[in-house]
């Protein structure tokens, strides 16, 4: 779970909508050396499966998801 | 992985449909393909100076607005419709055109503009924004041929 999982950024994208969480995502990725993990936050309904789409697409890994009272918590590891 | 490509037409300037290339387009920069838009007739509007968050929707002849046709013909009613749907993308946190095209030129994503269709609709290279090239159909069809991703909206 992602209670031992330590994030080296955090990323607020609640509010926002398809693309901004993504668009949001990538560029805060970039800012990462390989191996940092970035914690997004984000209440898009289908922001779930694009952003499986998009760590599959780019190469980075999702280590969780957690979700709960309409938001969505991301782990993602960048490894590209 | 071997870098995708994709490759746009934006043909229309309404504010709806100025909305699916832009959000494709940025998309597909941020999942690291290599992205070109073609605009072309009414899709310059999007690339024109001061143009990106100026455009509207038009329930004239939209069978999907929630409002009979005369209605929409109505003097007033394009604007009260654009006013409507800017307010709506708003509350939903949906970026602007204008915040999108931006997005689009920071992440990469190649601007082209009809050339032969901005001579017919008296559009000048000065009345477009900075960054974008200028070319013809055989410009886009060599992008296209190698782009595994190809749209005409």
């Amino acid at each position: 779970m992602s209670a031992d999982i330590k994030a080296d950024q955090v990323l607020d994208a609640k509010g926002m909508n398809c693309p901004l969480p993504i668009l949001k995502t990538k560029k805060a990725v970039e800012t990462l050396t390989k191996g940092q993990v970035l914690k997004v936050e984000t209440t898009d309904p289908g922001s779930k499966n694009d952003m499986n789409s998009w760590a599959k697409r780019t190469g980075n890994e999702i280590l969780s998801v957690e979700e709960g009272s309409g938001t969505f918590t991301f782990y993602i590891k960048k490894t590209a | 992985m071997e870098q995708k490509k994709m490759a746009i037409i934006a043909s229309k300037g309404s504010l709806d449909m100025a909305y699916p290339p832009l959000i494709l387009a940025t998309t597909a920069a941020a999942m690291d393909m290599d992205v070109t838009i073609f605009f072309t007739f009414y899709g310059l509007e999007i690339v024109k100076k001061g143009q990106a968050d100026n455009l509207q929707v038009v329930p004239l002849g939209n069978s999907s607005m929630p409002m009979p046709n005369i209605v929409g013909a109505l003097p007033g009613m394009t604007a009260i419709a654009t006013k409507m749907m800017k307010s709506m993308f708003k509350k939903h946190g949906v970026a602007t055109i204008g915040q999108l095209l931006e997005l689009a030129k920071e992440s990469g994503v190649k601007l082209i503009a009809c050339q032969m269709t901005m001579d017919v609709l008296g559009i000048k290279q000065s009345d477009i924004i900075d960054g974008v090239e200028f070319g013809g159909a055989a410009t886009f069809m060599d992008i296209a041929a190698d782009s595994q991703i190809s749209l005409f909206v």
